[in-house]
Order: structure tokens, then sequence, then C-alpha cells
């Protein structure tokens, strides 16, 4: 037991903590500015979020895309990738789903909904290997691969959404997703879905691959050290390209959700730069699964607290995009908070 | 004399390891002061909390009589100490000039002065005899000279007390005399000089006086005068050192490793390994004398399989393994242990355990079914081995940067070791190990051979080459220029060859060897 509390980050848990806390205080200042009393609107933004099972469940399904795109950016970050392309890829993802979703109208709901959720993982993996594929036998960098395929999903989906697949709407969107194909709403009226208990299992999943199997070993090595893995008989060029698919396959996983869970139907440039979002949870969330669930709650918990603060006190909603900003800046800068609290520990 | 520096009472705790208990140093005006101990006996510890890397948990340090406060190591750069680490912290795409002028920065206006820093350096240069161009890039320089340039960064920030620690592991012998000499020119300017390093002889070569740790604690301070190379070894190790290995003549048996017509070219395109044939045999070992980067490595990371070769052929066990991958030929038994640890040996941020499992990860026992991993089997390996090996501190699942240089170095020699592979290559297998350790996997490397293992050795050591060596092969621009059985060689024979002697020309060690 004792060994265990040993074991234990302390490190990677405080720094996350203290920038998070930072960020409110740096946030603070601006809320006196508009000339509001900071500990009022701090305290309609955690009643309005977490205050009753309803906002809690408002803020649950915001945090369920966060969880996916987190998971995404910080598996690839493992084996030493940056995956900015989660946005290009949940599009696909998406599309593949809804395609199934409404393609497909007497399928039985054990069949039609894995069926839709493994089109959504297929789409996003197979549009993240690319660059995958082109950084291990080209070795061209990933970032300018994934951000130009994030531009070629964005118009293929919306060519797609409007021409060959648009619905009987006026607006830019497909057909319904059939009922066998949708997610379960879970507390009424909120929106939020099983699609939450799809993101705790993927989180399970990711630890799982990464800390007890031969292939997160192996992805990790490559990550930390690709000249001594190569050594060590582990094949980069191979192990470059699966994590970029099981990256992507979880990006698929943020569109499909939000087709399957939500908007049951594809709707040209849905996100909310959610695949972006990801990024700042994974930094957030120390690129570790757990960090990344606390990360994507808690950003959830923003954005849902936010728009009551907005109404209650004379503090805009764009604060919350500040403090978001803010926390990933004192993140990013985690030098300066490792020296203030410079413990006896060091290194 | 005057004492520039005066560390009391230095004790510095790390979660499980006392790393240094009541330590006592001082350093004189103008003095080289050696500090050498076993691997993990605490001497970069000590020095980095100098540096204000590290704070200590009790004790005080005086510089130039005054108590001081060493938070940061802009705090020691500000009383004039400098510190060049092993490992080098250079901006490889820049100049020497604008290496040193980084976080220094000379100014003009808005614009830094380079023109000026590069006058600059060229005064220090030619004032140390460092001979440093100011306008060379990182990138082109050998690590000797690239070591300069960390002493010269170190100079140019006004340093008085420089710390080099280990600088000699990572240089050719031809360059630890020329480091010496630059230590010596320092020293007689009135630079004070703290020396680590592993090596006796070049405690004995250079310096004031000694110090020795043992397991964090000081064991004495002499006048190097007043020491030996055995006394030296003793206080170091706290037992009497051989330092000759005993080995029984080799009973070489079937061939295990032939090369034949090996070329090899380095990224760039240079030949680097020049139509190279050699065979070795089970229960032998061949030992690769040259000065580095006369092919040698490349020569190495063909036959493991990291480099391609361009022609020829490479015979393991009678079959060609030319073209196969790292994997599949450590599978067919070979052991390796690289010769930069850091970059091709080890994962720094994996744990012990993990490390010593890298490259069998991938088969039984450590892996269960369905490529899940065995995390008990990694776990007991990793016990069996520090065990064995006595890697010190003993914590499986402590990260492998947070070990010492040598106790890094026996990770390795620890995992290549233990499967008893029939080909084990090893390329200067002791590079920054303390003599205890370097007692220890001599002993390896014999018992190895003497369990039938074809042994090829590399070694920038001549020392080392002829000591474990049943016959030796010198190799020049790329080339195997001799092989002669082990005892028809000595170290003035070598060196002759190894900067290109023809052996025709060879007169003894008393004749006129002059080299073409
Ligand atoms: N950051 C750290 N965390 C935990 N333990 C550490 C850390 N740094 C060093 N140690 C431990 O402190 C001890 C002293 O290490 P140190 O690096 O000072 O040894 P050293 O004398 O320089 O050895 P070497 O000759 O091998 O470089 C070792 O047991 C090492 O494992
Ligand atoms: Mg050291």
């Amino acid at each position: 037991m004792l060994d265990r509390l040993k074991k234990f980050p302390y490190e990677e848990v405080v720094i996350p903590i203290l920038a998070v806390l930072l960020a409110l205080l740096v946030g603070s200042v601006f809320i006196l500015f508009v000339g509001e009393n900071p500990l009022v609107a701090y305290k309609v933004l955690v009643k309005e979020s977490l205050g009753s099972t309803r906002n809690l469940a408002t803020t649950l399904q915001r945090s369920t895309p966060l969880i996916f795109a987190g998971l995404a950016v910080a598996f690839a970050f493992r084996a030493g990738l940056f995956n900015i392309g989660v946005e290009g890829q949940l599009y696909i993802g998406g599309f593949a789903a809804a395609w199934v979703g409404f393609t497909f109208t007497n399928l039985p709901r054990v069949i039609h909904l894995p069926l839709a959720i493994i089109a959504g993982m297929l789409g996003g993996a197979i549009w993240a290997a690319v660059p995958g594929l082109l950084k291990a036998k080209l070795g061209v960098h990933e970032v300018i691969n994934t951000i130009m395929l994030n531009f070629i999903a964005f118009f293929l989906t919306d060519w797609l959404t409007i021409g060959p697949f648009h619905g009987n709407t006026m607006a830019p969107e497909t057909g319904r997703v059939a009922k066998t194909a949708a997610f379960t709403r879970l507390y009424p009226p909120t929106r939020l879905n099983t699609g939450i208990y799809l993101a705790l299992a993927a989180a399970v999943i990711v630890w799982f691959i990464l800390w007890k199997t031969k292939l997160g070993y192996e992805l990790r090595a490559v990550g930390l050290n690709p000249s001594a893995a190569e050594y060590g008989g582990i094949n980069v060029a191979k192990n470059l390209v699966t994590a970029m698919a099981i990256s992507g396959a979880l990006a698929g996983l943020v569109g499909t959700e939000q087709i399957l869970g939500l908007h049951n139907r594809f709707i040209q440039r849905f996100s909310p730069d959610l695949g972006f979002m990801g990024i700042a949870v994974a930094l957030l969330g120390k690129n570790h699964p757990v960090g990344v669930i606390f990360a994507a709650v808690l950003f959830g918990a923003l954005q849902t607290g936010s728009a009551a603060m907005d109404r209650l006190t004379a503090v805009p909603r764009e604060l919350i995009t500040i403090i978001q900003a803010l926390i990933i800046f004192f993140v990013a800068a985690e030098y300066l908070i490792r020296r203030m609290i410079r413990h006896k520990g060091d290194a | 004399m005057v004492k520039v520096l005066e560390m009391q009472g230095i004790t510095k705790q790390f979660p499980r390891v006392l790393a240094n208990d009541r330590i006592d140093f001082d350093v004189n005006q103008g003095e080289i002061h050696a500090l050498v101990g076993e691997n993990g006996s605490g001497k970069s510890t000590l020095m980095n909390i100098l540096y204000g890397l590290y704070h200590a948990d009790a004790g005080d340090i005086y510089v130039r009589g005054e108590k001081v406060q060493i938070n940061e190591p802009r705090a020691a750069i500000d009383l004039k100490i400098g510190m060049v680490f092993q490992h080098f912290m250079l901006v490889e795409p820049l100049t020497v000039a604008e290496n040193i002028v980084l976080g220094s920065e000379v100014r003009r206006g808005p614009f830094l002065d380079y023109k000026r820093a590069a006058e600059e350096v060229e005064r220090l240069s030619a004032e140390y005899g460092l001979s440093i161009d100011p306008h060379a890039k990182i990138s082109d320089l050998s690590v000797g000279l690239q070591q300069r340039v960390e002493i010269l960064k170190a100079l140019y920030r006004g340093a008085e007390i420089l710390i080099l620690d280990e600088p000699t592991a990572v240089l050719t012998p031809q360059e630890v005399d020329e480091l010496m000499e630059v230590m010596r020119n320092l020293r007689d300017k009135g630079t004070s000089i703290v020396f680590i390093t592993h090596k006796i002889r070049e405690v004995l070569a250079v310096s004031d006086r000694v110090t020795v740790l043992r397991r964090g604690k000081k064991v004495g301070t002499k006048k190097t005068s007043e020491t030996n190379e055995q006394d030296l070894a003793e206080m170091m190790v706290g037992r009497v050192v051989l330092l000759q290995v005993d080995k029984t003549p080799a009973e070489p048996g079937e061939e295990v490793l032939a090369v034949q017509s090996a070329r090899v070219r380095d990224k760039l395109g240079t030949l680097r390994v020049n139509d190279v044939s050699l065979t070795i045999r089970s229960g032998e070992v061949l030992g690769i004398a040259g000065v580095e980067g006369n092919g040698q490595q490349e020569l190495v990371e063909a036959i493991v399989g990291l480099t391609r070769i361009e022609s020829g052929q490479i015979i393991f066990n009678g079959v060609d393994i030319t073209g196969w991958s790292p994997l599949r030929i450590k599978q067919a038994g070979l052991g390796y242990v690289p010769e930069d640890r850091h970059k091709r040996g080890l994962i720094l941020d994996y744990s012990l355990a993990d490390n010593l499992v890298l490259g069998l990860h991938s088969e039984p026992p450590f892996i269960k079914r369905l490529g899940i991993r065995d995390d008990k089997a990694v776990q007991d390996n990793a016990e069996r081995m520090v065990e064995e090996y006595d890697i010190r501190p003993p914590l499986p699942n402590q990260l492998v940067k947070r070990f010492s240089g040598g106790n890094q170095q026996k990770v390795v020699v620890a995992r290549e070791f233990t499967r008893n592979p029939e080909l084990l290559i090893c390329s200067q297998p002791t590079r920054g190990v303390d003599i205890g350790a370097i007692e220890f996997i001599h002993e390896q490397v014999i018992s190895q051979r003497d369990q039938g293992a074809a042994v090829l050795l590399v070694s920038a050591e001549l020392d080392e080459i002829l000591s474990l060596s049943d016959r030796i092969a010198v190799m020049y621009n790329g080339k195997i220029v001799t092989v002669m059985p082990a005892h028809e060689a000595t170290e003035h024979k070598l060196g002759f060859l190894m900067l290109g002697g023809n052996l025709e020309d060879y007169q003894g060690e008393g004749g006129n060897n002059s080299v073409r």
C-alpha cells in the first residue's frame, strides 16, 4: 500500500491542478474588471454545471466528445505523434456512422448500432492512417498531412451532405439515422446518452493497451526513443501507422457520438472545434486516460456553466474561453509552475 | 593557499537513496581537484548541488570565503562557477560563436553583437590554447571539439571555478591528452577545476589533489603526489581490485560470424567500411582496435542489422543474414552492447524493469496470450538481474534516467548477456563505468567466451583490447589493416598501426616509426 502511494505521480497531478487554479485566479481579475465579484461568478459557474443532477448530466454530455478527442490526441502523442487531424477524422468517422445509420433501416439494434460504431471508428482510422503511412514511409511530418487532410475532410463531407446524401429538409444535413442505430438518451431532456459509457470504456481500453500489452510497450518506446526501439527489434514504421490508426478510430468516435447521440443525422460542420479541444484536453490531462477524463469533465463543466454565468451575472461567456486558454497557457508553462512548487524532491 | 570553494556537510536524500551524506569538499585557487568514486557514489549529485540544479537538504557552501545560497544555475554563473555536463547542451545547427552567445547575449542596441562575440571567442580560444574556429558549425565538430566549445562557453561567462563531469568518457585517447593540456593551461592561468573521472591514470596525470567518494560518503582527500593507482582503486571500491583480467587461452571452435567483403556507406554517401572481411569463432574474442571514426561503428551497425550494407555478405552460423531486421538477428542469437547507450541501448523514461526486457518483450515469458504483458514475469526478471549484476539502487520500478551512468551501462550489459548469445558484440562496453564495474564486465565477457560465445569487441581503450582479446584486428580508414594474435600485439605497435602505419614498416618500440 505504501509502495502504491510512493508510486503516485504527484507532479503529474499537482501541475495541472495548479494550472487550473492559476487560470481561475487570473480569470477573477477579468471578472473584477467587468465589475462583478469573482466569488459570486464562480459560485454560479459551479452551481450551474454541477449543482443539480440535470446540470451534471449536461456537463457529462458536453464532456463525452472531449473524452474521445482527448484520448485520440493523447494516444498518438504517446507514440511521439502530434495528431492535429482529429477534427477531420471526426467528420469522416461521423459521416461513416451516419451513413450506416440512415442506409440500413431494418436491422435489429444489436447489429445496427455496433455496425454504425465500427464504421465510425474505421472512417477515422483510415483517415488518420494515411498521414501515419506517409510519415513511416516517406518521413513527411504528420502535422502537415493531418492539417491538409482536415480540409479535405471538411469539403468532402460538405459535398456529401449537400450533394448525394442530402436529406429532405432545407438545411445542409442528411436524412435521419434509424432509431436502431441511435444511442439511448439517459436523462431527458438533457442530451446525455449512452455514448458516455463508450467514452469511459475507451479510456480503460486505451490505458490497457498502453500499459498492459506488447503493442503499448512498443508504441511508447517508439515515442520515447525511436533509435533504441529500433534496436530493440521494434518495427518503428509499423507502430507509427498503428498508433495513428488507433488515434483516428478514437477521433472517429467523437463524430459517431455526436451523430448517433445528439444530432441523429449528419449536419454539415457540426463540430464546434471538438478535435482542437482534444489537444487542450490531452495537454491538461498529461496524455493519461485518467487525466483526460478529468480534463474533459472540467472543460465540459466550464462550457455548461458559462451560459448560466452569462445569463445570471455581468460576466460574459467569453470569459470561459479566456480561462480555457489560460489553463493551456499555464500547463504549457510547466517550467514556471515547477519553480513555484520546487520542493525537496527536485528534478 | 586560497580556498575558492568550500562545501561543508552537504547532504542530499533522494527517494530511498542517500546520494550525499555529510560531504566536505574544497577547492583551492588554481588547482585541479579530481573527484572520483564508483558509479552512483554521488559525484554528479554533489556537483549539481554546487551548480544549483539540486538543492542540498543540509550543508553550507562558501565561495571565495563567503557563504552563498545557490538556488539555480544563474546564481552559480554569477558566482563564476561553470559546468560542462557529460551530455552536451549545444544547439547543433548554430555556429560556435552563436552557441556561446546564447543565454549571455552580447548586445548592440536590440541586436546581438555576433562580431564582438566571435572576437571574444577567438581571444579566449587563443589564450587557453583551445584552437576553436568561432564560425564553425557545431554539427561539423568532433565530440572532442564540441566539448571544448562547452568549456569555452563556461569561460566566456567568466567561470573561475570549472566543473568537468566525466569529460574524458567520450574522448579518444588522443583527445584526452589534448584536454589535459587545456586543463593544465587553465590551471596555470588561475582557474580552479573540479575533474570527475573514472580513470585513475588521468587522475594521476593531471590532478593536484583527489577526493574519493563511496556510497554517498567521503572516503578521503589526498595529495595526488602522495598516492598511487592501487591505493586509489582500493579507496574507491573498498577492496583490492584486480587491475588485470585473468583468463585462460582461448579454445576456438566453429566459425560463428563471417563478414565477407562488406562495404557500408553512411547517410551522406561516404564509404565508411571498405571491403572488410573477418571471421570469429565460437570461444574467442576478436578485438577491433582503431581511432574512433574509422568505420568500426558502421561495421558493427551493419552486422547487427541497423544499417544496410552496400555489397558483401554477413554469415551467422552458416546462414546468410545480410539484410535481416535487427529483431530477427537478435532472435537468431545476437547480443549487442551499443556504443551510445542513451541513443541505442536504453529508453531513459522507461523503468529499469521495462528496459531489461527491451528486445525480449515480445516473447514468453514476458507476454501471455494475445499480446498481453505478464507484469509479474517482467518484475521477477528485473529482480533477478539486479541481484546478479549488482545494479544499484535495486529498484526495478525506478526510471532508468535516475540511475547513475555506470549503473545504466550495467543494465544494458545485464540484458544482453543473460541470454547467453552465440554472438556477442560489445562496443565500448566499459565507457563511463567505474573500475569495480569494469572488472565485473571484463569477467563477464570472458565467461561468455568460455561458454562458447563468439565475441566482437570494439574499444578505444587499448588496455581493454589487449587484456580481453585473443586476436586483434586494426581498423584504419574503413579497412582492416592487420589481424594478429593478441600475444604479438603491444600498445605501441597497435598505436602505430591505428594511425595508418604499415606492419612491414614497424621497427619495434625503440625504432624510428614514422607513419607515411
Ligand atoms: N533525480 C534522481 N532521483 C533519484 N535518485 C537519483 C537521482 N539522481 C541521482 N540519483 C541516485 O543518487 C545516487 C548518486 O548518483 P550520482 O549521479 O550522483 O552518481 P555518480 O557518482 O555521478 O555516478 P556515475 O559515475 O555513474 O555517473 C545514485 O544512486 C542515483 O541512482
Ligand atoms: Mg555522474
